[in-house]
């Protein structure tokens, strides 16, 4: 698959259209309806943050511990949205691909497409939030976007490879639920990596959202967040979780093009 | 221009199996659980297909249900994969087999324009450029702001068919679309199947209907069971579904010759001399109450009755009887039509029984001059 293709105009608009009408679906009964969609993670937010920072004092191991939680839920809600939309893109669209002939891959991207502008809203209450919890302004910011495309390069290599394990096994949803439920406690979102023993800490950090997380945390909000490079004692830390991607990416390309092709008979 | 040039679609030896398990396993917990192997049948819905569409060629496919036309189209136009053979396009494909693929009812009708424009293959530039013509096509001015939901089933067709042929490729596919919208819209499509035509565009037309096939068609060809019966003329494809039809209703007519009830009536095909025009039928009844009948039959055609007799003058109380009618069927154009029969009181005139089952006949033959049931004769004077 020549990477040009997207970008071929027709599937650019293609592309465009899927985002757009899946935008105005969402949001269209209410003009505060992006405000309702912040709701629930704004709310987790609130609860985690009293708790850790109250109740359980977690958040004194780090500076800007508040804006390190929400920079973490940000991130994660991402993770969670791309993933799983991208795993019904294809299932959801029986409706097109078993009348249309059209590149498979263009849904699972449109929806990953998606995820990202909300990202991109959602990225935009963290800055606000770090500017008023006097979070200091480094030029190391501009560096955050290279981590985050590596996040974009994992959730769509994710997605491809879930989306067409999904045709075959429906039961895929409920693994993928579980396995969300789990790398929500093993990736420090809530916890910093100093609070776990080293050898913990040390298996924390071969996921490649720990690497991820704690790159754009150290970055953008302070030098003091542990990153898993700083954990290994040398760049080590960057190079397997990077490499995990590698193989997921190879693994999803090889498996979504073997079975896109009977798509239109399976579902 | 070389003969290569020449040719727009190009299908060769194709076959397509679909493999169907005897159980199916949609869940990751199944396949662990359930490792013996498993066992499949295998449906061979194409066998050996082979035919070729020259460039600005008006081509028909036509066939049964189940005869795998759907699959061909689906095919060709590459939502299925050949288990066998090649399909080589010259030219972009218009790949879409039905009409507003993708139309959500909860956006608004210019908001569909756009996202089937997009399915359809067309930029959003050219859809905007093309939007006004759509909507003056559709008739829809007064409604694109307004949600898909609260459009009429007809005004989402017409919407859907403007979009549709807008879509401008080298190659069209078109799937039996007339038979929806009222007349006053199927005429307008007709018009621009007839413009379609005269711009010398390729176009492949999967129908039921042999008047269309005969007003639009160069070639055609004629699927029966995954096979290629025919592919020839209009008038040759015409006739190749007919006979079709006929032996397929011949059988269905075997399948269905149950015992006659207390008081019931049967009416079936005896013989058909096509040579000679003339069609015997026998209609059959039982009459348990002993009181006066007589019977009686109407021929159909679309739908419409266009004649009736009954037996009055030869009414018994006899328990059972058979009747016998030679109908001539040089009356009646080419064409498909039904017997239905009844059974009927002579006292009251009341109808105690009707056929369940009516008999079919087909009258073959094609002829461009003429249409409806009655077959007129050519009496024309010029003056």
């Amino acid at each position: 698959m020549k990477l040009s293709i997207i970008f071929r105009p027709a599937n650019r608009s293609l592309i465009r259209e899927l985002v757009t009408s899946d935008f105005k679906l969402r949001y269209q009964n209410s003009i505060l309806g992006y405000f309702w969609s912040l709701l629930r993670p704004l709310f987790l937010f609130g609860v985690l943050y009293v708790v850790f920072t109250k109740v359980i004092r977690v958040g004194e191991a780090v500076p800007y511990y508040p804006a390190y939680l929400l920079l973490g839920l940000v991130l994660w809600t991402f993770f969670i949205e791309a993933t799983l939309s991208g795993m019904n893109a294809i299932t959801g669209r029986g409706d097109l691909i078993r009348k249309v002939s059209i590149p498979k891959y263009i849904i699972v991207l449109s929806t990953n497409i998606s995820a990202l502008v909300n990202f991109t809203f959602n990225m935009m209450i963290v800055f606000i939030f770090m500017i008023l919890s006097d979070v200091p302004f480094r030029w190391t910011i501009l560096a955050a976007p290279l981590f985050i495309i590596e996040l974009v390069v994992l959730t769509l290599a994710l997605s491809y490879l879930l989306s067409a394990l999904f045709v075959k096994f429906r039961d895929f949803s409920h693994i993928w639920d579980v396995v969300l439920q789990v790398l929500f406690y093993a990736v420090p979102i809530l916890y910093t990596l100093t609070f776990p023993p080293k050898w913990i800490a040390q298996i924390i950090s071969i996921n490649p959202l720990t690497q991820i997380f704690q790159d754009v945390r150290a970055l953008m909000i302070t030098p003091e967040v542990l990153t898993t490079q700083e954990l290994f004692g040398s760049q080590l830390g960057r190079i397997i979780p990077m490499l995990i991607i590698v193989i997921i990416s190879v693994v999803a390309v090889w498996y979504f093009r073997r079975s896109s092709h009977n798509f239109a008979e399976e579902l | 221009m070389n003969d290569q040039d020449q040719t727009s679609l190009l299908v060769s030896n194709l076959h397509k199996e679909f493999k169907l398990p005897h159980e199916r396993k949609n869940t990751l917990k199944e396949w662990i659980l359930h490792f013996h192997h498993p066992t499949y049948e295998y449906l061979h819905v194409l066998k050996d297909i082979n035919f070729e569409v020259k460039k600005g060629e008006f081509f028909g496919i036509v066939g049964r249900n189940g005869s795998g036309k759907s699959t061909l189209l689906k095919i060709i136009s590459g939502i299925y994969q050949p288990t066998h053979g090649t399909v080589e396009v010259n030219g972009t494909l218009t790949p879409f087999i039905e009409l507003g693929i993708g139309f959500n009812p909860e956006l608004t009708g210019r908001e569909n324009v756009f996202l089937n424009g997009a399915i359809m293959g067309l930029t959003r530039r050219e859809t905007l450029a093309k939007y006004q013509e759509i909507v003056n096509f559709a008739e829809l001015e007064k409604f694109m702001d307004q949600k898909l939901k609260n459009y009429s089933s007809g005004m989402q067709v017409r919407l859907a068919f403007s979009i549709a042929i807008q879509a401008h490729n080298d190659i069209l596919l078109i799937d039996e679309v007339l038979a929806v919208g009222d007349a006053n819209f199927q005429r307008k499509c007709f018009d621009i199947f007839e413009d379609i035509k005269e711009q010398g565009k390729t176009v492949i037309f999967v129908t039921h209907d042999m008047h269309s096939v005969q007003r639009f068609c160069d070639r055609g060809l004629v699927l029966e069971n995954g096979n290629i019966k025919l592919v020839g003329t209009p008038t040759e494809v015409a006739n190749a579904y007919q006979e079709i039809n006929l032996t397929a209703s011949s059988k269905e007519e075997k399948k269905v010759s149950k015992r006659l009830q207390k008081t019931d009536v049967r009416v079936k095909i005896v013989e058909y001399n096509k040579k000679a025009q003339k069609l015997r039928f026998e209609i059959a009844y039982k009459n348990q109450d002993r009181k006066k009948v007589y019977v009686g039959f109407s021929i159909v055609k679309d739908g419409t009755t266009i004649g009736e007799l009954n037996s009055v003058g030869k009414e018994n109380s006899n328990p059972s009887g058979r009747l016998e009618y030679i109908l001539d069927t040089t009356q009646l154009n080419p064409g498909y039509y039904e017997i239905a029969a009844g059974l009927i009181g002579f006292e009251n005139r009341q109808l105690l029984k009707a056929t369940e089952e009516w008999a079919k006949f087909n009258v073959l033959g094609y002829d461009e001059s003429r249409g409806a049931a009655m077959n007129l004769p050519d009496n024309w004077i010029v003056k």
